[in-house]
C-alpha cells in the first residue's frame, strides 16, 4: 500500500537480474530510496538511486523477479525526518578558481556564494562519474550554475564544486567539468588503513553534508 | 594467512586478480567487476574444490609466465591455447600440480581471449567490498600485475590434492567446459526489453535484432562496443534522460546509435538509454569475444 499522496513508482524492465524504479522527482526518490533500503529482501544485491529512478539488482537464482517486483510496488517512502541520517561536517576553504565565474553569474558577491553554500544543509542523493563522488542536493537551487563550457583535464582531489544543481566534492584527482568553488583535505575514499569497505566512503546516498569554511 | 606460491616474471597485456565481482557498494559508485567470463572461474574454482568465489587470475591474450616458488595446484580454463609447464604442454580444464621450481607459461590464445587460473585455496589478496576484483574503471582492486609480484594463495583446507589428480570438469559437475565464441561464426545472444525501448523507433529494434553487429577493437571490459547500422531514437527522445543506474548485459545507445554492450566494470551510472540487455548468462562468451567476432540478438517474440 502506498502513503496518500505517495509517487507510485513505475516499475521498468532492466534484464534477468534487475528492476528500475523510476519516480517523478529527485526527492520522491530520495524517500523511496531510503524506503527500500529500510528492508531489503534475500538475494538483492546493489540499490542505485540517481535523479529520477532507483535501480535494484538481484541474483535471479536466490530471488525471482515477482519477488522484486511486489517489494518493490510495496515499499513507502520514508522521509528523511523519520530517518536518522548520518551526518558529516567537511571544512572547506573558499579559494577555487571558479568562484568569481560563480558569483559574477549567480549576480552574488564570493562571500555571499560561499554564505549560502556553507548554511545549507546538503543531502547525498546519488552517486556516480567516480567511486565516492556523491551528488549534493539541498532544500533551494539558488546555486544552481552551468557546467564548464570546456572541462578541466584534471581537477584535482578535495576539490568542491558546483554543477548544475549539485554541489560535489572530487573524491580523486580527475578530468571534470564542474565550477570549483574551494577545497577540502578530508578524504572521501578509504581510511588509508586496511581493507577498503564500502563503510570506507564518507558520503554515501542519504548521507547529510554541512560544509565549514575554515 | 596466505602463503606465497609464485613470481610473476612477464606479465602479458593485462593479468588481472578476479573473483565474482562485488555488490553492495553500486550506491558508492563502485562497479560490480569481476570476471568477465564467470562461468570459466567457477570451472577452476569447482575443479580444485574451492569456494565458488575464490579469486584466480584472468589472463587476457597470454604472455603470463610465472615461476613457482611453492608446489601449488592449479587449474586453466577459459579461452583454448598452448599453456606450458616447465615448457611442456599441460592439459586445460583440469586440476594439475605445479611442483616448486617449475614456470607456468601462458601463450596466446588460439580460441577465446581470457584464460583463468585457479588456485587451490584461491588467491590472496586484499578485498574491497567484499571481493578482490581489479575494477579498470575506477582503479580500485589490486590493479594489473606487475613482474616480480609475489602471488600468494589461502592456505588450502587440506594440504593434499584438491581433487583426484586429473579430476575433468565433467567428473566435478557443472560447470562443464564450453568452447570459446566461434570467430567465423555469429554468436547469438539472447535479450530482453530495457528500460528505455520506447524511446527508440520500432525499426530500430528491427534493426538490433535483424542484423549482424561485430564487436570493435575498442571494446575492454567495461564494455564490448559494436559496429553495424546505427539505431534511431524517436525524435528528440533520450536528449533529457538524466543519468540512470546501469546494469551489466545493458545495451546503451548513445547518439551514435552504435550499442555498447556493458561488461562486469561498466559505469555504475550513466545518461544514454538502454534499448535491451543481454541475458547474464550468455555474458560469458561476450568475454572470450575478440574484435572482429560477428554477434545478432535473440528477442523473444512479442
Amino acid at each position: 500500500m502506498q502513503l496518500t499522496g505517495a509517487p507510485e513508482p513505475i516499475l521498468l524492465p532492466c534484464g534477468d537480474g534487475a528492476v528500475l524504479a523510476e519516480l517523478p522527482n529527485l526527492q520522491a526518490v530520495l524517500g523511496y530510496y531510503r524506503g527500500l533500503s529500510r528492508s531489503t529482501p534475500a538475494g538483492l544485491l546493489d540499490l542505485v538511486p540517481a535523479a529520477r529512478t532507483v535501480l535494484a539488482t538481484f541474483d535471479p537464482d536466490r530471488v525471482s523477479v515477482g519477488t522484486i517486483r511486489r517489494w518493490m510496488l510495496g515499499t513507502t517512502p520514508l522521509q528523511g525526518s523519520v530517518l536518522q541520517a548520518p551526518e558529516v561536517v567537511i571544512d572547506v576553504r573558499y579559494d577555487g578558481p571558479d568562484l568569481a565565474v560563480v558569483a559574477h553569474h549567480l549576480g552574488l558577491t564570493e562571500a555571499q556564494v560561499v554564505n549560502v553554500h556553507s548554511s545549507s544543509l546538503w543531502t547525498a542523493a546519488f552517486t556516480g562519474f567516480a567511486p565516492g563522488f556523491a551528488y549534493l542536493v539541498t532544500d533551494h537551487e539558488r546555486l544552481r550554475v552551468p557546467r564548464r563550457n570546456v572541462p578541466r583535464t584534471k581537477v584535482p582531489a578535495g576539490a568542491v564544486a558546483l554543477g548544475g544543481e549539485f554541489s560535489a566534492i572530487y573524491p580523486a584527482a580527475s578530468p571534470g567539468g564542474w565550477q570549483l568553488i574551494g577545497h577540502t583535505d578530508a578524504a572521501m575514499w578509504g581510511s588509508g588503513n586496511g581493507p577498503l569497505t564500502p563503510g570506507d566512503a564518507l558520503i554515501t546516498p542519504g548521507t547529510l553534508v554541512r560544509f565549514r569554511e575554515s | 594467512m596466505s602463503s606465497a606460491f609464485a613470481q610473476v616474471a612477464a606479465t602479458g597485456p593485462l593479468s588481472l586478480v578476479q573473483d565474482l565481482g562485488r555488490s553492495g557498494a553500486a550506491a558508492m559508485g563502485l562497479s560490480p567487476s569481476g570476471a568477465l567470463d564467470r562461468r570459466s572461474l567457477l570451472l577452476a574454482n569447482r575443479l580444485l574444490r574451492n569456494a565458488a568465489g575464490a579469486a584466480g587470475l584472468e589472463i587476457l591474450l597470454g604472455g603470463l609466465r610465472l615461476d613457482i616458488t611453492a608446489g601449488a595446484w592449479v587449474a586453466v580454463t577459459g579461452a583454448r591455447g598452448l599453456v606450458l609447464l616447465n615448457g611442456k604442454p599441460c592439459p586445460l580444464n583440469t586440476a594439475l600440480f605445479a611442483a616448486a621450481g617449475s614456470v607456468l607459461e601462458f601463450r596466446v590464445p588460439d580460441a577465446g581471449l581470457r584464460y583463468y587460473l585457479g588456485t587451490a585455496g584461491g588467491l590472496a589478496a586484499p578485498l574491497l567490498s567484499g571481493s578482490a576484483s581489479s575494477d579498470l574503471l575506477s582503479g580500485m582492486g589490486p590493479g594489473p600485475l606487475r613482474v616480480h609480484d609475489v602471488l600468494a594463495k589461502h592456505p588450502a583446507r587440506t594440504p593434499a590434492c584438491p581433487g583426484a589428480a586429473g579430476a575433468t570438469a565433467a567428473a566435478a559437475g557443472p560447470p562443464t567446459v564450453k568452447d570459446p565464441p566461434h570467430p567465423g561464426r555469429a554468436l547469438a545472444l539472447r535479450i530482453t526489453d530495457g528500460p528505455r525501448r520506447n524511446l527508440f523507433t520500432t525499426s530500430a529494434w528491427r534493426t538490433l535484432t535483424g542484423q549482424e553487429w561485430e564487436i570493435s577493437p575498442d571494446s575492454n571490459r567495461i564494455g564490448a562496443r559494436l559496429l553495424g547500422t546505427a539505431l534511431a531514437q524517436r525524435e528528440g527522445a533520450g536528449a533529457q534522460l538524466p543519468s540512470e543506474g546501469m546494469v551489466t548485459g545493458a545495451l546503451q545507445v548513445p547518439p551514435s546509435g552504435l550499442p555498447t554492450i556493458f561488461l562486469a566494470d561498466h559505469p555504475v551510472t550513466g545518461g544514454y538509454p538502454v534499448i535491451a540487455v543481454v541475458r547474464r548468462s550468455d555474458l560469458d562468451a561476450v568475454g572470450q569475444a575478440g574484435p572482429g567476432q560477428r554477434i545478432r540478438f535473440l528477442a523473444p517474440p512479442r
